[in-house]
């Protein structure tokens, strides 16, 4: 399927209202009096890209990093694949975080490691029978699904912004997720490469059938990739609607995003 | 002065949960030995040189230090067995920790400190990999076990600077010079000795990884990281030699 034609199509055809991510009356406060989530309440379903757009320090990122448990939160219910992740054992959370990507704002590759090894770290811990030609056949397929399986041999501090980027997608890639949670995946990236990458979202969507919460201040990635948006203001869900809907929403605070 | 107490006590309680940790998950599968045999070539291997350099020169010093001395006793027959009992006993496990703290318990805390802050242990963390298990407990055990070893290394070529620094001076043949030190040595001299050796090099590791997992605030909590680990380890190795000797002292 050509990027052209992706972007023509309907970006849900049938919408399937299976929720996947449930969060109800989610708050966080850091430190005394820090409060950065106050009741934040969220739906992913599934098959959906939902955007979360919000100013810095309004709690996006601390909401995602709650839904894999590297935040635990103070108060609230999150439920993802129906468990709720907040009541369940370390191991259980585990096999949840296979089925859920996340790829982080800077790439976080391993840095002692190549991009090879990146990619194979994860694959060799979680499937540990395979043998060396199966884990060079993933890796490479991964690679070539993020366009760059001619860097397999670079280490991270070879690689540009961009390239850091694909490479962590595709370290995301490897365990074939359900869900994957993009912390604002186009910042730090001149406009060309944030098409490539919000394209890139785009691709994975149809060919993976994944479900996504990607989290930007992008417009532009937005317009491309989200089916439902959310505006998160000071620990709330302020607005949700449709880029379409949003952009003639009459709170003009919201209306500012999008000029 | 309160505060600062308080702080103190929080950070030793805090590092005293962290090294729990350790405990319950070293026997815990999976098991990384590839991983654990990367670290003793790093933390082993490659510190050789270093500690077989201080080594020699405290060997050497130390019998040159001690000579002038033992020969205003008539004792000088005695330098060898002297010269490998301080070695032994004290030095060449201290000097060789201290060492160890600097190059080593640094060395972990601003990789571990680097990669919290650039999200790679998160990153290890959401991808569901252990990273207590990859991270710490390997570098823990390679520093439990290599430390000892680094200090028996330093105590061989400590008596070889040793026997070069009475050749200085004299003429005494290597065999002579090794049956000496031999003769003066007893299993109680080595054993204490080598047990608190592995005591540094748990604490070692164990200071380097807890600094390194709680660096926060950026690139310059990676610098703070490493500093503190050395400052930490290298205090807590004193700490450890002192109580070590009280034990030895009071049992044997």
């Amino acid at each position: 399927m050509t990027k052209e034609k992706l972007h023509k199509e309907p970006k849900t055809k049938e919408k399937d209202l299976t929720p996947i991510i449930e969060i109800k009356d989610l708050h966080k406060t850091f430190g005394k009096d820090n409060a950065v989530l106050k009741g934040v309440n969220l739906t992913l379903n599934k098959g959906e890209d939902l955007v979360v757009l919000g100013r810095s320090g309004s709690g996006k990122s601390v909401t995602i990093k709650c839904i894999v448990g590297l935040i635990e939160p103070d108060q609230g219910e999150i439920k993802v694949f129906n468990e709720n992740v907040l009541n369940i054992s370390k191991s259980e959370l585990n096999e949840i975080r296979v089925r859920v990507g996340f790829l982080f704002q800077s790439g976080a590759l391993y840095d002692s490691m190549s991009v090879r090894e990146n990619l194979a770290f994860t694959l060799t811990k979680h499937k540990r029978d395979l043998s060396a030609d199966e884990i060079e056949k993933e890796v490479m397929e991964a690679l070539e699904n993020v366009g760059l399986a001619e860097a397999v041999d670079k280490m991270p501090s070879e690689l540009s912004g961009g390239m850091r980027k694909r490479i962590g997608l595709a370290r995301t890639l490897i365990l074939k997720p359900e869900i994957i949670l993009y912390d604002e995946p186009t910042t730090g990236l001149d406009t060309i490469t944030s098409r490539e990458i919000s394209e890139l979202i785009l691709d994975i969507k149809h060919k993976q059938k994944t479900s996504s919460i990607i989290i930007t201040h992008d417009m532009a990635c937005a317009k491309l990739t989200a089916d439902r948006i959310i505006v998160l203001k000071e620990g709330v869900i302020h607005a949700e609607g449709t880029y379409e809907e949003l952009e003639k929403d009459e709170d003009e605070w919201v209306r500012s995003f999008f000029e | 002065m309160i505060l600062s107490l308080k702080n103190i006590f929080t950070e030793i309680g805090e590092t005293a949960l962290f090294a729990k940790k350790f405990f319950k998950e070293v026997f815990i599968p999976p098991y990384e030995t590839k991983e654990f045999l990367k670290q003793c070539y790093i933390i082993g291997y490659k510190s050789l040189p270093l500690v077989a350099i201080t080594g020699f020169i405290m060997g050497l010093v130390l019998t040159l230090q001690s000579r002038p001395t033992l020969v205003k006793f008539g004792a000088e027959s005695w330098l060898p067995g002297m010269v490998a009992l301080s070695l032994i006993r004290e030095i060449a496990p201290v000097i060789t920790a201290l060492i160890c703290a600097g190059k080593i318990s640094s060395g972990i805390g601003a990789e571990l400190g680097s990669m919290k802050v650039t999200e790679q242990i998160d990153a290890m963390e959401v991808s569901a990999v252990n990273p207590y298990n990859y991270l710490v407990v390997t570098r823990v055990l390679a520093c439990t076990l290599m430390v000892p070893i680094l200090v028996f290394f330093a105590d061989a070529i400590g008596i070889i600077g040793g026997y070069v620094g009475i050749n200085i001076h004299g003429d005494v043949n290597f065999y002579r010079f090794l049956t000496q030190i031999i003769q003066s040595l007893e299993f109680l001299d080595l054993f204490p000795a080598t047990i608190k050796t592995f005591f540094f090099g748990f604490v070692i590791g164990m200071i380097g990884c807890y600094k390194g997992f709680t660096a926060s605030n950026g690139t310059e909590s990676v610098g703070q990281a490493a500093n503190s680990a050395v400052v930490t380890a290298s205090l807590s190795i004193f700490i450890i030699d002192m109580v070590a000797v009280q034990i030895t002292d009071l049992f044997f």
